[in-house]
């Protein structure tokens, strides 16, 4: 709130208080809010999966997750997170770097077909392929002649998980690089540095956080993917279920058991969420802790602006 | 190392940045690139380094044409406008990289270092990173890593334009003695009349691309090539005359100008031209003193006539003391010399004397 006039004129400078410092009841009111919802939002429910998990005790947990279908479902998604995350990396690093610091024609055009996936819903992502790669599809007798499963097979499924994930790396890196600008590299370049050598110590460091957070919403994409990669898997169980087919499955399976069986797997799911949060929270720690210990490293021996001066007078 | 600009031309789509641009660097020149913001300097530097192309014309360092040399083997140090450093890189790191990527031994990586961080005075900050430090460090850094793989030549985009007004002032004393001490073939560009001439051995005025003049600092001070260097190097009064057999006027002004046709004429004076006394008779003209500016040792006064004239001049403090100055005063003044004006890039005539010459003191130029 603004001081009123009547305020400035006795020169009432003890109520110089910003707007943010009036009203407790305010700031705790909107943390309240805030606090209920994550609570009722993001942290009971996460309670509950492993709460559900744990429900048959831990030997039927353990049961369920070595299950051959279960281990499977594991192995699928290990695979299909491991072939479209580099990829995705690799083409949001080519990306953003193009956009970021090259002006062409058809930059606009490239920005949006980015984005796209966000767009589309997955359901209707996965029908693209099967249309594309499917038996009665485009390339499908082809493919069939030459025996070349793509559609209910998992080559299929890394395609279509690696359509829904394509924006996650580039969107996060796009901002960064722009902010970065290009003045680090040609600093690089007039100290004799090749394009390789360029990227890999000043452009690659100075987007890490960026490519960091854009990796870690890629995985956990590709990992808990269901529409798009459902359309394509087929549902063949033990060969082309992912975690997260595989949940829904035990979900709808005919027995209670069956029900605990799938919140174990999605405990995984869950856990593997936790582990991702916790390893990117260790790696910032870790950059302020060594931010700190340069700071705290020997002070010159006195403002050393100050010696210049001296010297300079002498 | 000396430096050749051989006719070199830079357009960016239809701008012409850079027009036919010719000057020569000895080796272990200190030389500043001077003109107002927009004028192709920076350009130019940037071609020196090879971060651009030049659209026609040849660069020469010591007498080898380098224009399809690549940037990383030109050999030249070069210090950004906002310093560029390498924000992921301790200040150790961001010194070594030069070394790291012309694969120094990791021993003389350190000692060369060491070396730079002593003749820098950056010793104790070698683990902090660029945001952990001041302004004034960040450009020692900067300088520091340009230099470390001895660079033939070290080139710096307006080196002091980021820093407040008082570091900044250090930081160019500072310069001149790294200078001297490394003796490397140094260019900078500024935009910065008074940096210019206190820190260069000679000044290339570059404006609209083009080349206004070249020169010591005295030379552009004391004998502007055109009007356009004339009003960008120091203060100077313009006044439009209308000449009229000989006399030129304007207000209660008037000016012997024989020689000159009829018609309107632009002169020009320097601040330290014009005489001013306490006693309202020893002077042509009457003036009230209405504003004092304290720039240090010397004054810069405004001073009105009558006619509503207002001039600009330069007085010592000891003669403002002496004189019982003050604003609001009456003063009588002349104007000791001044400049005809002729139309840029037109050669000036010699100084016109309008009463006596008295050549003007260095540090008379700000």
């Amino acid at each position: 709130m603004a001081a009123t006039p009547k305020n400035n004129a006795l020169g009432d400078t003890a109520k110089s208080q910003r707007a943010s410092d009036d009203s407790p009841l305010a700031k705790w009111l909107l943390i309240g809010t805030a606090l209920a919802f994550v609570t009722l939002f993001l942290l009971l429910p996460l309670l509950n999966v492993f709460y559900q998990a744990l429900a048959k005790g831990l030997a039927f947990y353990k049961e369920s997750l070595v299950d051959p279908d279960s281990i499977s479902a594991i192995k699928l998604t290990l695979l299909i997170a491991g072939i479209s995350v580099p990829l995705n990396i690799l083409f949001g690093l080519a990306a953003s770097w193009a956009i970021a610091k090259f002006e062409f024609t058809g930059k606009a055009f490239l920005i949006t077909l980015i984005d796209l996936p966000f767009a589309v819903s997955p359901v209707v992502a996965g029908l693209m392929f099967v249309v594309l790669f499917g038996r009665q599809g485009f390339f499908g007798s082809w493919l069939d002649a030459h025996e070349i499963k793509i559609i209910f097979a998992a080559p299929g499924m890394v395609l279509a998980t690696i359509f829904v994930t394509f924006p996650f790396v580039a969107r996060e890196l796009i901002p960064v690089m722009q902010a970065t600008g290009s003045e680090q590299e040609q600093a690089a370049l007039t100290l004799g540095a090749s394009g390789w050598k360029i990227f890999w110590h000043v452009t690659l460091p100075s987007v890490k956080w960026g490519l960091i957070y854009g990796v870690i919403l890629c995985n956990a994409r590709a990992m808990g993917e269901f529409g798009a990669v459902s359309v394509v898997s087929g549902h063949i169980t033990g060969e082309t279920d992912t975690l997260p087919l595989r949940v829904e499955k035990l979900y709808h399976g005919a027995t209670g058991a069956s029900a605990v069986a799938a919140f174990s797997v999605a405990s995984l799911l869950a856990l593997l969420a936790l582990v991702t949060l916790v390893l990117k929270t260790l790696l910032e720690w870790k950059t302020e802790r060594d931010y700190a210990r340069a700071q705290k490293a020997i002070e010159p021996s006195a403002e050393s602006d100050t010696i210049i001066l001296a010297k300079s007078l002498q | 190392m000396s430096i050749e600009i051989k006719n070199i031309s830079k357009s960016f789509g239809n701008v012409v940045a850079v027009n036919s641009v010719n000057f020569s660097i000895q080796h272990g020149e200190l030389m500043a690139l001077l003109g107002p913001s927009g004028g192709g300097k920076t350009t130019v530097l940037r071609m020196i380094a090879g971060l651009e192309m030049p659209t026609s014309g040849d660069i020469l360092i010591r007498g080898q044409r380098v224009n399809d040399v690549s940037v990383q083997e030109r050999n030249i140090g070069f210090v950004f406008q906002n310093y560029a450093l390498f924000k992921n890189m301790s200040v150790y790191k961001n010194i070594a990289f030069g070394l790291k990527i012309k694969k120094w031994k990791r021993k003389d990586q350190k000692a060369r270092v060491a070396e730079l961080l002593e003749l820098l005075e950056l010793k104790g900050l070698e683990r902090r990173y660029p945001h952990q430090l001041s302004g004034g460090q960040r450009q020692r850094v900067a300088i520091a890593r340009a230099l470390a793989p001895k660079p033939a030549v070290l080139l710096l985009d307006e080196p002091f334009g980021a820093v407040d007004a008082k570091i900044r002032q250090e930081l160019r004393e500072w310069l001149v003695r790294l200078h001297h001490d490394l003796n490397v073939t140094t260019v900078f560009v500024t935009h910065d009349q008074e940096e210019a001439m206190e820190v260069s051995n000679r000044i290339v005025i570059i404006a609209r691309g083009r080349i206004e003049q070249i020169g010591t600092p005295r030379e552009v001070y004391e004998q502007p090539a055109n009007e356009f260097v004339a009003r960008f190097i120091g203060v100077m009064n313009i006044l439009e005359l209308e000449v009229r057999n000989g006399i030129g006027q304007v207000g209660e002004m008037r000016f012997q100008l024989p020689n000159v046709v009829d018609g309107q004429v632009r002169i020009g004076f320097r601040p330290y031209a014009v005489q001013i006394s306490s006693d309202l008779s020893q002077y042509a003209y009457r003036a009230i003193l209405r504003r004092t500016f304290f720039l240090g040792v010397m004054l810069r006064v405004e001073l009105e006539l009558p006619s509503g004239l207002v001039i600009r001049a330069r007085i010592t403090k000891e003669d403002y003391g002496r004189l019982g100055l003050q604003d609001g005063r009456q003063v009588s003044c002349q104007i000791r010399q001044i400049r005809l004006l002729a139309h840029d890039n037109a050669a000036l005539g010699p100084e016109h004397l309008t009463t006596y010459d008295v050549p003007p003191s260095i540090a008379e130029g700000i």
